[in-house]
């Protein structure tokens, strides 16, 4: 807090710290990508939550060449801070941030066709001391509305550069790069008064005793009970509260200002003076395609309908458009481990490859597809606009369990995973809301248990071509269930508070960006492919050898030896005599109490325990239990189209020789996986999140619980009704 | 479906509005942060405003300002006064 003056000149070679500021919605991911390409990398700041991207740029000005080193702050609506992350905003542009100096330059991004609603932001950061720079986006979405924004002119009103940029078209951008070196190089602050002379004067008076930056000092002294004030009390202690109640009651009764709504009455008036007369609107009395779509697309009774149609459509469309490309994958990772088999020779190594490293990254590699599929919906969702439509109809019912409408979309990107799902649980402001959101997001099915689901569906659920289309909704529609009832229960015992407020824009409709959809394709699918690279090939390892030891007979062979030496059908039941007396298969027979209620035997049990630090082993360690070996299949079951898990699984059988998967014991696997938290990154993210082991512990335990109970019930209660159809 | 404006000037807190109706936000109550979170999203005096609709089970309910759509919930409408104008929003 006291860094205020570090801001010093850059010196020649030295990059400009440049920070991008602007309201959600407005292109300003599109134009940070647009302006730093591909280089840029995501800062860690201690005890924020929230991302901040910073990426590195040239720019030409005057014919030299110089740096930039471009921060992208959080989208936000204002200043004012209602929760640490918000208060980044605050401490990146008055350089009380970390090892960040001042910033020489902001840009400060704004709506051109919502010019004085996303003015608001601009108007609190021209006050700051430093050179702004305007960028106007949506400029062509405003002028099919109408509405058309002379920036020469609004430049000359406001004093600073002000440019249009069209960053999806890449338009504008060389111009912004030049304004924004200007205004650096220039070092002139705009000098704009919109607050009452008593205000101006209390804040500088609080900034010299406190030795504080005059923007934090605002923050501090409107915002009551917000952020800056939690953080002013924790460092500055006593007196500055006390100094700070002074001049509030100061200001209240001696100039009768009101203070928490003191910036919106005196902002709005100077943009509108600033705006009167740079913008015209011609008569344009259509209601706008958004009005019309949002008639049907919010309605009560046909928006719940289209909502449902949609979720229903897309979980179909995973089921049918990946299958082709996961059987190739499948073949083509089966080929490489019979193949890499025969060059290896036998032994302990060629086993740990084949059994272990391929099927275990192959098994998630094949699974790629699936997550492309969700990750462009979801992208396409998002961008298009649908998203606050889902938030907004679900907002009433989310608020019956304790949760904000804003929880629902971190709720649905939990789908593709819940550590990104935890992460944008930032925006709810309010922190035992975001708790609630945090604790219960790993309760969605995300794209890790897709894998078992498709498995087992595709086995066992798909007599029919709706059924596995229906059971996979269905199983979606677990979480969707259990997710708002626990939230119910937290919220109504160790989260009971007030209800907090809920306020949500609900952007345009538009076509979503390809570019902005392919983007969230590659990055969840490089960073769910670095996961199968490190944790879950480190647990297939681990699985694997808990799998594969001890390997020797009790004549002292090597296992996989003898069975090679052996000759057909004896295969299957020499590798289960093996199988059965690992380490982890003997854990697992030690559990089979457990194991009964549910209807597994030591196999699942076992595949059941492998996945527990990461969910996406399960089908890989259903592998090894299950002998998918391609060498043996080949040989053994011999048919080309038998060589699948699948059929692995439907052949299976229990000691008396029945058939180990019935629908209810395929069921109950698949209720304990979609309850179960099976997942160490979830975890780690949560104690990261929430600064504390204590919710993920509690996480772990409910969910473990839980899936458990609910296993039980679906068995039980599935084998009764299996018991009435066929008596 | 146009909207049955009444024939003369009503006043009304937002929440309790039908669909549809235009009107013209009178006055924001309160001078707390809930007041101020209104103001700064750009619910203000004198700003045109249309009713869109509510979501299931009545709440929240959606408007139009001039240049934008906001959803919002009771709890907080009904601090937003609002009088129908013959105003058109867009
Ligand atoms: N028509 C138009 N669309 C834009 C412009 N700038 C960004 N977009 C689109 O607006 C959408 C939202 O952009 P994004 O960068 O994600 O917004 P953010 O929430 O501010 O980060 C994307 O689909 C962009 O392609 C623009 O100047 N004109």
């Amino acid at each position: 807090m006291d860094t205020f003056d570090k801001g010093s000149g850059p010196t020649h070679g030295k990059p400009f710290q440049v920070a991008l500021l602007g309201n959600p919605n407005t292109g300003k991911t599109t134009l940070f990508n647009a302006l730093s390409g591909l280089r840029h990398r995501t800062g860690n700041y201690p005890g924020v939550t929230v991302e901040v991207r910073k990426g590195a740029l040239k720019a030409s000005f005057n014919g030299t060449d110089h740096d930039i080193d471009l921060l992208d702050l959080p989208g936000t609506y204002s200043l004012a801070a209602r929760s640490p992350d918000e208060l980044l905003a605050v401490d990146v542009v008055t350089g009380c941030f970390g090892e960040s100096s001042r910033p020489d330059a902001l840009v400060c991004m704004a709506d051109a066709s919502n010019l004085e609603r996303s003015l608001y932001l601009f108007s609190q950061a021209v006050e700051l001391g430093v050179p702004v720079v305007l960028a106007l986006s949506m400029v062509d979405l405003a002028a099919k509305q109408g509405i058309k924004v002379d920036t020469r002119k609004l430049s000359e009103q406001l004093g600073l550069a002000v440019i249009a940029v069209n960053a999806t078209k890449g338009t504008g951008l060389r111009e912004l790069k030049a304004a924004i070196i200007e205004a650096a190089l220039g070092k002139v602050a705009p000098n704009a008064q919109m607050l009452p002379e008593a205000v101006k004067s209390t804040q500088a008076e609080l900034a010299k005793a406190w030795n504080c930056h005059p923007g934090f000092v605002l923050r501090a002294l409107v915002d009551e009970g917000g952020e800056a004030e939690k953080r002013l009390t924790a460092q500055k202690g006593a007196t500055a509260v006390a100094e700070l109640q002074a001049a509030r009651q100061k200001l209240t009764t001696q100039h009768q200002i009101a203070l928490p709504v003191l910036e919106p009455r005196c902002r709005y008036p100077w943009i509108r003076k600033q705006v009167a007369g740079t913008v015209e609107r011609s008569q344009n009395n259509q209601k706008g395609f958004t009005e019309k779509a949002d008639r049907w697309l919010v309605h009560p009774f046909y928006g719940t309908g289209i909502f449902l149609l949609i979720m229903l459509f897309f979980f179909q469309a995973i089921f049918v458009l990946a299958k082709p490309v996961m059987e190739w994958l499948g073949e083509l990772t089966d080929g490489l481990a019979s193949w890499l088999g025969g060059q290896l020779g036998p032994g302990p190594f060629n086993s740990l490859v084949c059994e272990g490293v391929i099927p275990g990254v192959g098994a998630v590699l094949v699974f790629l597809p699936q997550i492309l599929i969700l990750f462009a919906f979801m992208g396409v969702l998002e961008d298009c606009g649908y998203m606050a439509r889902a938030a907004f109809l679900m907002d009433r019912l989310m608020a019956r369990c304790g949760l904000s409408g804003k929880a629902f979309i971190p709720l649905l990107s939990s789908l593709g995973c819940a550590v990104p799902g935890i992460l944008s649980t930032r925006v709810i402001e309010n922190r035992r809301d975001r708790l609630a959101a945090i604790v219960v997001a790993p309760l969605m099915s995300c794209s890790a248990r897709l894998p078992v689901y498709v498995l087992l569906t595709g086995a066992f659920l798909s007599q029919t071509w709706w059924l596995p289309g229906l059971t996979l909704f269905g199983l979606y529609m677990i979480g969707f269930v259990v997710a708002p009832l626990v939230a119910w229960t937290l919220k109504s015992t160790l989260l009971a508070g007030e209800k907090p407020i809920f306020m949500l824009e609900m952007p345009p409709f538009r076509v979503p960006a390809v570019k902005v959809v392919a983007r969230r394709m590659v990055e969840a699918a490089w960073e769910f492919l670095a996961r199968a690279g490190t944790l879950i090939l480190a647990s297939m390892v681990v699985v694997w050898a808990l799998l594969h030891y001890p390997s020797t007979t009790p004549d002292g062979k090597y296992w996989p030896e003898v069975i090679e030496e052996s000759k057909g059908e004896d295969r299957l039941v020499l590798l289960e005599q093996w199988k059965s007396n690992t380490i982890l298969a003997r854990v697992s027979r030690s559990l089979d109490p457990l194991w009964a209620p549910v209807g597994w035997d030591w196999r699942i049990g076992a595949a059941a325990l492998a996945s527990f630090p990461a969910r996406e082993v399960v089908v890989a360690s259903l592998g090894i239990v299950f002998g998918q070996d391609p060498e043996w299949e080949e040989t053994a079951v011999g048919d080309e189209s038998e060589k699948r898990l699948a059929s692995r699984l439907q052949e299976a059988k229990r000691a008396d020789g029945s058939r180990l998967f019935t629908i209810p014991t395929a069921l109950s696997l698949l209720v304990f996986v979609a309850l179960c938290c099976q997942c160490v990154s979830t975890l780690a993210v949560m104690a990261r999140e929430t600064r504390s082991w204590k919710w993920p512990a509690f996480t772990f335990a409910y969910m473990t619980t839980l899936a458990y109970l609910g296993a039980i019930l679906v068995f039980q209660v599935g084998t009764m009704l299996e018991g009435w159809i066929r008596p | 479906m146009t909207s049955q404006q009444p024939p003369f000037a009503v006043e009304k807190s937002l929440d309790k509005w039908p669909l549809q109706i235009q009107g013209e936000i009178v006055s924001v109550e309160g001078t707390d942060s809930v007041a101020c979170r209104l103001l700064e999203m750009g619910i203000l005096e004198g700003e045109p405003i249309r009713i869109l609709g509510y979501a299931p089970l009545g709440d929240p309910m959606e408007i139009r300002l001039r240049d934008f759509q906001l959803s919002l919930r009771l709890s907080e409408a009904q601090r937003v006064t609002v009088r129908t104008a013959p105003l058109p929003v867009d």
